[in-house]
């Protein structure tokens, strides 16, 4: 058999923005009817890499082949239209508007001006079964799951455009049902021949679905290989150039070590959103909490946080009941809350570093004690040094930082008010494997400092590497505690399966 | 039932309880002939309205229209009465103005990147000055066109009269609808409304469909200057003042959110309606402020925001994926 035919292809490309060199004569082929992961830390140059392939911009040297023509692209719309589809991290669509609307926008096929809507879901709900998927197609999109509306985003992707497919981090906000239903459809698609490129943060995702894979690093191509002949290790040396602690996760947080009891929640729930959970926090301890996504972890975290008020039990903290109405209440009992969604629950886009790191200080002084500048420069700059902060100054504004280093921000402001208790909803979600490492050790140094710690986390090695105990919730309840050696993935897989096992007899 | 048909249901409803209410105290208010005058007496306002539904499902506002109400009212004034034209040429000419204003405004918004508020805030200080220059004072018209055309009607069952005026008002109605909901511009403007970046991505023609909807807003508001001067026979600079904020209410009373993305133009022609009904009731009554007109209608819009925050926040439920397995 012949190798199959290159479709798209990159030579040599460079791209300088300013002094920056953030691509340096970087190629890859893509081949029809193959899934090429394109890997690479946060910074590496991937997103440059793919927004040159589908014409958001232009290389600065260097060529761009689509089945051996040179080709130019203006804008991500020629590219579309040229056969390149991209399906990006954030869903791209419209959730005010039908499933079909979303599916055909721009390309209704119309009569005498006039949309015909009745063609249009006819074709909607043609095009959705092949993917397997029966939803009413005349319902607003927002009425669906997120996995629902990424579906619909790429069986948009493949019908305007039907010969590349770009898959940027598709599969970040799906539990793992919804990721292997993806999948399913990912290799429906490169059956039908289409060369699709898929970037992710999920090793084990890449080895999952990936036929080839490219790694760059610092603007520069480490290497295509294919798959079959590397190791999860091997691909992680290439990313970093360098081994990592994570992959050989060793649970260091023995129990025994943690502190008196800090806080208490006792039948502490809110009807339709989590069932009561009695729960105590000692000082110097991680509590993981680990669950599916819906399983009702984030909802914990928001009602330990008095985002959402608990409609029964109470909180005692130090032997005093607490109350936790707002999340005011919670920073002045010393809480902190770094949300799941860091892009709009977490960061200020547009304030500076430095404003980002003292507001909640700022909300505990009150209105009437504004810090001036120098305090603000002064406590900036230890929480950036502290937790290490690569920001080129404190007054830039931190949607330009990295993930990893606005997760620092973020960790860093609640650090400044010296807090007792921390809520960590997802604190790697969306961060390269280097800055990963980095959290991972700070959660460490923090339990060392005696603080008391509830992080959620979808990664259940990670769970392992820092838990001291490990509550498992399922179906908006609390359904198992973990301790020693308990702590496994192996056995948390079980606890949060557990119901489906039992389904099953 | 679909969640933005909810809004609307609920205007509706509300519309035919008043409704209902003021004939039972009024029973004369059941005929033709007040449904006539219904049309007429509200026609440029809600000319102007469809425009603005246009301009708030896409997420935007537009404070300029009662200014350009104002202003196309004493261009053609002075076009008609000083120079001479012939009403016709007057009306093309204006509404060529106030369509190219609009779509200077929609390039400031669009190319600019500036809040459709703060442009259409220029825009209506601009169009009021503007006014004022050309004439201060109030410029009666005398042309046969004008009693002949403001006084045509067409006859209904029970002796009402469908006014000329009243009648465009329903066609700008119509054709208000089938473009919103019938076309492709009509779907980019709740694209827009819904979300403007993935609108972008998805091959929306954004600066396209911006300066068009601020270009059918202001023509729109012409025409509804053409009306007002029609059903007024004068011009007058500081006419109209304020109406851009009826428009609004209309807009949002007829169950289109006021952040853009949902909404229908049908509910727009109940809200003006409704807007109607109110005045008409106070007039029937007879004791009543003609202010109590503003308060019923401040209730009105108070409740219906609302309404939407309910219906939006608390029905916003996320339905289960049908798999076939």
């Amino acid at each position: 058999m012949t190798e199959p035919a290159t479709v798209l292809q990159a030579r040599g490309v460079v791209k300088v923005f300013g002094q920056h060199r953030a691509l340096d004569d970087v190629s890859i082929d893509l081949r029809a009817g193959e899934v090429h992961a394109l890997l690479g830390e946060n910074g590496a140059g991937k997103s440059t890499l793919i927004k040159i392939l589908t014409g958001a911009y232009q290389a600065t040297e260097g060529e761009v082949l689509l089945e051996g023509q040179p080709v130019r692209f203006a804008d991500p719309l020629q590219a579309q239209a040229a056969g390149i589809g991209t399906v990006y991290q954030e869903v791209n669509l419209l959730p005010n508007r039908s499933v079909a609307e979303n599916l055909f926008l721009g390309h209704q096929p119309t009569r005498f001006g006039f949309v015909q809507k009745k063609v249009i879901y006819a074709k909607a709900r043609a095009v959705l079964a092949t993917y397997g998927l029966d939803v009413d197609v005349r319902a607003e999109l927002g009425s669906y799951s997120v996995a629902v509306q990424q579906i619909v985003a790429i069986a948009r992707a493949v019908e305007l455009s039907g010969k590349v497919l770009v898959l940027d981090e598709p599969t970040a906000s799906l539990d793992r049902n919804e990721v292997d239903r993806l999948f399913d459809i990912i290799r429906q698609l490169k059956a039908r021949g289409l060369a699709i490129i898929f970037i992710t943060h999920f090793l084990d995702q890449v080895f999952a679905i990936s036929d080839r894979m490219t790694v760059l690093r610092n603007g520069k191509l480490i290497g295509t290989s294919s798959l079959k002949d590397v190791s999860p290790t091997d691909v992680v040396r290439m990313m970093l150039g360098k081994d990592l602690e994570i992959l050989h996760p060793v649970s260091t947080a023995a129990e025994g070590a943690s502190g008196p009891v800090m806080l208490s929640f006792d039948g502490f729930g809110k009807p339709g959103k989590v069932a009561p959970v009695t729960l105590d926090i000692h000082r110097g301890e991680v509590v993981g909490v680990a669950g599916l996504l819906g399983s009702g972890r984030t909802e914990l975290a928001r009602l330990m946080f008095g985002v959402d008020t608990a409609e029964s039990g109470k909180v005692t903290m130090n032997g005093k009941e607490i109350s936790l109405r707002s999340p005011v209440q919670a920073v002045q009992a010393g809480f902190g809350f770094c949300p799941e969604d860091r892009k709009a629950d977490g960061i200020f886009g547009d304030l500076s570093v430095r404003e980002n790191l003292i507001i909640a200080l700022q909300a505990k002084l009150g209105w009437f004690k504004a810090l001036n500048r120098d305090e603000q420069l002064e406590i900036a700059g230890r929480y950036a040094e502290a937790l290490d902060i690569r920001a080129a100054n404190h007054d830039m504004p931190i949607k330009l930082l990295s993930g990893g280093n606005q997760q620092k921000v973020i960790l860093g402001r609640w650090l400044a008010i010296d807090p007792n208790f921390l809520i960590l909803d997802e604190p790697t979600r969306g961060i390269d494997v280097g800055a990963h490492a980095e959290i991972v050790r700070t959660i460490n140094r923090l339990r060392e400092d005696g603080l008391g710690l509830l992080v959620i986390s979808s990664e259940l090695d990670e769970i392992v590497a820092y838990s001291s105990r490990v509550v498992v919730m399922r179906d908006r309840q609390m359904v198992a505690e973990l301790h020693g050696q308990d702590i496994s993935p192996k056995i948390i897989v079980q606890a949060i399966a557990a119901q489906h096992q039992e389904a099953a007899e | 039932m679909n969640r933005s048909l909810r809004p609307l249901a609920a205007t509706a409803i509300i519309f035919l309880l008043c409704y209902l209410a003021a004939v039972i105290q009024f029973p004369s208010m059941l005929s033709t002939r007040v449904l006539g005058n219904f049309l007429t007496d509200n026609a440029f306002l809600g000319i102007t309205a469809v425009g603005m539904t246009f301009v708030i499902l896409s997420g935007g506002i537009d404070l300029s229209v009662g200014a350009v109400i104002g202003f196309t009212g004493v261009l053609i004034a002075v076009l008609i009465s000083h120079f001479g034209m012939h009403p016709l040429a007057a009306f093309a000419v204006t509404l060529t103005i106030a369509a190219l204003f609009g779509a200077a405004m929609g390039a400031a918004i669009h190319y600019m990147q500036v809040p459709s508020f703060i442009v259409t805030l220029a825009g209506m200080f601009l169009a009021r000055g503007a006014a004022s220059v050309i004439s201060p004072d109030s410029i009666p018209i005398n042309h046969d066109f004008y009693t002949s055309v403001s006084q045509a009607y067409l006859l209904m069952p029970g002796g009402g009269r469908l006014s000329l005026i009243g009648g465009i008002m329903v066609l700008v109605f119509v054709v208000g609808a089938l473009v919103a909901h019938r076309t492709r511009f009509g779907s980019y403007v709740y694209a827009l409304g819904g979300n403007t970046t993935s609108a972008a991505l998805m091959g929306v023609p954004v600066a396209r469909t911006t300066i068009l909807i601020y270009t059918l807003s202001s023509f729109l508001a012409g025409l509804s200057g053409v009306i007002f001067s029609l059903y007024t026979s004068a011009g007058y600079s500081l006419a109209a003042v304020g109406v851009e904020l009826d428009a609004i209410g209309a807009v949002v009373i007829g169950g289109t959110l006021l952040t853009g993305g949902y909404g229908f133009v049908a509910g727009t022609f109940i809200g003006v309606m409704l807007m109607g009904l109110v005045q008409t009731y106070i007039i029937f009554d007879g004791t009543l402020s003609s202010w109590w007109t503003k308060i019923v209608i401040g209730v009105l819009l108070f409740m219906f925001i609302l309404l939407q925050r309910i219906v939006f926040a608390a029905s916003a439920p996320r339905k289960k994926a049908f798999w076939k397995v």
